[in-house]
């Protein structure tokens, strides 16, 4: 005790750097809570944009906006170069099997007419609707960055929520599953 | 299958962690030898349990293993075989397990050469670094798992980012590493020493050789980064006061200025609870380095990772570390006494200008990279502090120093005789007088601040010379004598002489380079010549000029100086093919006096023009050979033998100073 009062100043002065670093680790915290790669989506709660893709080789549609009247739907950007993409492949698959909920793709900057296609071939379709995209028109009517990304869209064809990078089941878990739940519920 | 061994062996690691953290040091409390002898054996066990994992991950690399998520996603069967190997640590889980590597090779450097540590002290210092290395391996394992699979397996990879395939970069990491993770050692043996309660000369004799080897080796890697930027960015630029770069040049300031005042516990057994606080405050530094860099809270060119969970388990490990040894510094660091008394006018006076100057610097660099998080933290705005900012508050708090340093050597302990010191150095004081004015009057106005540094310079290097030559009796003794001290010198004065020279040298360049610096930007339709700072570059055109995973288009320039042939430059724009993605590879010719740098850009038009970027960089080599005499001088000074022989072992007290009364 003694050494303590005859030493105030002192001590005070050995717990200045630990108050300090508490500040910093304070605002630390609070920096980690703000994510540097959420881009605000302007498009949030905003209608699709209009676009009408054609079909990729060996089916006889593609997507347009009009095919998202009606169901809430997930419209996912992939390409056959994205490595990020095959990734979340098993997961759109799993998705597809338990029949959760109509998934469309938009095939993104192919290299040539086949490499999607092949893609698909390899490792399974998990797709409704899919849309060629060697342009990103389709992309650029989303607003997005990189593949993949995915959108929900309600029954309106308003984008609800987006996705950047690959889907997990904790992404699904938390955030997607509540989100088509009422969604589906409006 | 190596690479589930890899990954078994990292959790094989962490266990002998859990032992080494917890045996050793309950019986040095408990005074058990058994338990203590514990942790040498342990530390040795970790370095090769983590060399089993990195090997196994450098194995999957060279391979070609695309079943390994890590190796498709920076990893590509082009790619040549040192890029395979750099690109096990290009991406932010390799160089994590890289990180450990270096922390393990340390510990085990203590196990094996620390013989004349106390038994009870070695045990507590390899206890608390275990404790290091647990936070790390459980952060790689938890969060950054290297080894991680991809299945089916790809067909091929991702490519490492283009910018970093470079033989500057492949080397830089390790050697950065080295620095960061070596002042890990300094920390445990601070945390150590606060835990037993005791600090003295004998411990600062310890620390010093292992705080020496971190500071070369962070010397050497900030130096080869700095050069890395200013030949692969293509900008002409050696230092762009970058997040990462500020995140490397802290702990240097710290630690430069650790081991200035970890001599005056050792020579004069004074400012004890500073010194702990800095050995701290570097390997903090260094912890925040890897935050910064690793966790997106601020983003880069360099930054590999971006992933807030990774984020909120680095604050967690922040907060142990950091936290956790500047509580026991504000517990048990009042209790340290100092019983040496000085002048302000005195060698230690001025060694605390420098530790004051030097912590002044690194706050100073740390506001301005942390400030724009502040400002998003709060709600404001996002900004980014550039340049400006730092020049204008670290360039003036280093003036004064600077000035300082030619004088510091000449004072005496205790109390020096600032006049006498000033008498003999009326040579280098001439000498700087001269060379400013002459300068000055050569390069005519708008460049006094360029001649004030090179007169600053010359000032350092003049006074370090003055030192030097009192220290043999130059010209005062027969040559006979005068070689004979040369030859005894202490290595460790002798370093000092190398660094104090290699930072003039630096200095020098720094100056020149931004003072006088010339830039040329312009279209040039081959056959076209342009005059750049007394040279004459004629284009004559490019061509194609492929590497294994890249196009390029090279161009190629004649030089020529007062009409005769100098040099051809033939730098290259590089587009690699997997990721698309450009780099430009600058071409330099190095002379004395500068650096001649040409950068070819985008074509324009038809008729085989280019857009070029030509620069002249006066004296800009000075800067890494100012910084490799800082290095070697550094190396020198470790070799001196009384780091060698255990001198200090036996004159260490063996009452614990928390035992003694704390009033002074």
């Amino acid at each position: 005790m003694s050494a303590a009062v005859s030493f105030p100043m002192k001590r005070f002065l050995f717990l200045l750097p630990l108050a300090l670093f508490l500040v910093i680790a304070g605002y630390f915290a609070m920096g980690l809570t703000r994510d540097p790669r959420v881009l605000p989506s302007v498009l949030i709660n905003t209608p699709v944009p209009e676009f009408a893709l054609p079909s990729i080789q060996g089916r006889d549609r593609g997507f347009a906006s009009t095919d998202l009247q009606g169901g809430v739907a997930l419209v996912n950007v992939f390409g056959s170069w994205c490595v990020a993409c095959r990734v979340e492949h098993g997961f759109l698959m799993q998705l597809k099997q338990r029949g959760e909920i109509p998934i469309h793709g938009i095939d993104w900057r192919e290299p040539d007419r086949e490499a999607g296609p092949r893609w698909l071939a390899k490792y399974g379709d998990p797709y409704a609707l899919i849309g060629d995209d060697p342009e990103s028109r389709g992309v650029i009517a989303f607003g997005v960055t990189g593949a993949p990304e995915t959108f929900l869209v309600d029954r309106q064809g308003v984008i609800r929520h987006k996705h950047v990078g690959p889907l997990t089941p904790e992404v699904w878990d938390r955030t997607l599953k509540p989100l088509i739940a009422e969604l589906r519920k409006q | 299958m190596i690479v589930e061994a890899g990954h078994f062996a990292l959790v094989l690691a962490l266990c002998v962690a859990f032992v080494q953290g917890v045996l050793p040091i309950v019986g040095a409390a408990r005074g058990n030898a058994a338990w203590m002898a514990v942790a040498p054996q342990a530390a040795i066990a970790q370095w090769l349990l983590v060399a089993v994992a990195f090997l196994a991950l450098m194995h999957a690399y060279v391979t070609s293993d695309f079943s390994v998520l890590n190796v498709v996603l920076n990893s590509h069967t082009d790619k040549p075989l040192l890029y395979k190997i750099s690109g096990v640590w290009g991406n932010h889980e390799g160089s994590m397990l890289l990180w450990v590597l270096i922390l393990s090779l340390f510990g085990a450097a203590v196990a094996l050469f620390g013989g004349n540590l106390p038994a009870a002290f070695r045990a507590r210092v390899l206890s608390v670094h275990a404790w290091l290395a647990i936070g790390f391996y459980l952060f790689i394992l938890l969060t950054s798992n290297p080894f991680e699979r991809m299945l089916p397996p790809a067909e091929n990879g991702q490519d490492l980012n283009p910018l970093l395939q470079d033989p500057g970069l492949a080397f830089h990491p390790p050697m950065l590493y080295l620095g960061y993770v070596g002042f890990s050692m300094a920390f445990s043996f601070a945390v150590a020493a606060l835990i037993e309660g005791r600090v003295d000369a004998s411990w600062a004799r310890w620390v010093r050789p292992w705080t020496l080897l971190a500071w070369c080796c962070l010397t050497a890697g900030i130096a080869l980064g700095s050069w890395w930027a200013y030949y692969e960015l293509g900008w002409g630029g050696w230092w762009y006061w970058d997040p990462v770069e500020n995140a490397s040049f802290m702990p240097w300031l710290a630690g430069t200025a650790l081991l200035h005042s970890a001599t005056m516990v050792e020579k004069r057994d004074t400012l004890k609870g500073w010194t702990v606080f800095l050995a701290i405050v570097a390997f903090s530094l260094s912890l925040l380095g890897t935050f910064l860099v690793r966790s997106g809270v601020l983003t880069s060119v360099h930054a590999f990772a971006t992933d807030p969970a990774r984020g909120v388990f680095i604050l967690l490990l922040l907060v142990f570390v950091i936290g956790g040894s500047l509580a026991l510094f504000a517990w048990r660091g009042p209790t340290l006494r100092n019983t040496g008394l000085f002048q302000p006018i005195s060698r230690e006076g001025a060694m605390l200008l420098n530790n004051l100057a030097m912590m002044t610097g690194a706050a100073a660099v740390l506001l301005g990279t942390l400030y724009p998080l502040f400002l998003d933290a709060v709600g404001g705005a996002k900004v980014s502090v550039g340049p400006p900012f730092f020049n204008a508050t670290f360039v003036p708090l280093m003036i004064p120093m600077i000035a300082a340093m030619a004088v510091g050597p000449l004072l005496a302990w205790k109390r020096g005789d600032l006049a006498a010191a000033m008498k003999r150095l009326w040579v280098a004081a001439a000498a700087a007088a001269m060379v400013a004015l002459f300068i000055w009057q050569m390069q005519g106005d708008g460049a006094i601040f360029g001649a004030l540094g090179i007169g600053l310079a010359t000032w350092l290097l003049v006074g370090v010379l003055v030192e030097w030559g009192e220290r043999i009796r130059l010209f005062r003794a027969p040559a006979g004598e005068a070689i004979g001290r040369l030859v005894r010198t202490p290595r460790a004065s002798l370093g000092m002489t190398f660094a104090h020279a290699g930072l003039a040298i630096a200095i020098a360049g720094i100056a020149a380079s931004t003072a006088w610096k010339v830039e040329s930007i312009q279209t040039m339709k081959p056959g076209d010549t342009v005059d750049v700072a007394g040279y004459a570059y004629t284009f004559q055109g490019a061509r194609r000029a492929d590497g294994p995973n890249y196009t390029a288009v090279r161009g190629t320039f004649t030089v020529r100086k007062d009409d005769r042939p100098f040099a051809t430059l033939e730098p290259e724009k590089r587009i690699y093919a997997v990721r698309s993605q450009p780099t430009t590879e600058a071409a330099i010719r190095t002379t004395f006096l500068g650096d001649l740098y040409a950068v070819i850009g985008d074509p324009e038009g038809t008729e085989g023009a280019f857009v070029t970027r030509i620069y002249f960089n006066p004296l800009v080599a000075w800067i890494w050979a100012g910084a490799m005499l800082m290095a070697a001088g550094g190396l020198l000074s470790l070799s001196d033998r009384r780091y060698r022989v255990g001198l200090a072992a036996g004159r260490r007290r063996d009452a614990p100073a928390d035992a003694s009364p704390t009033r002074a």
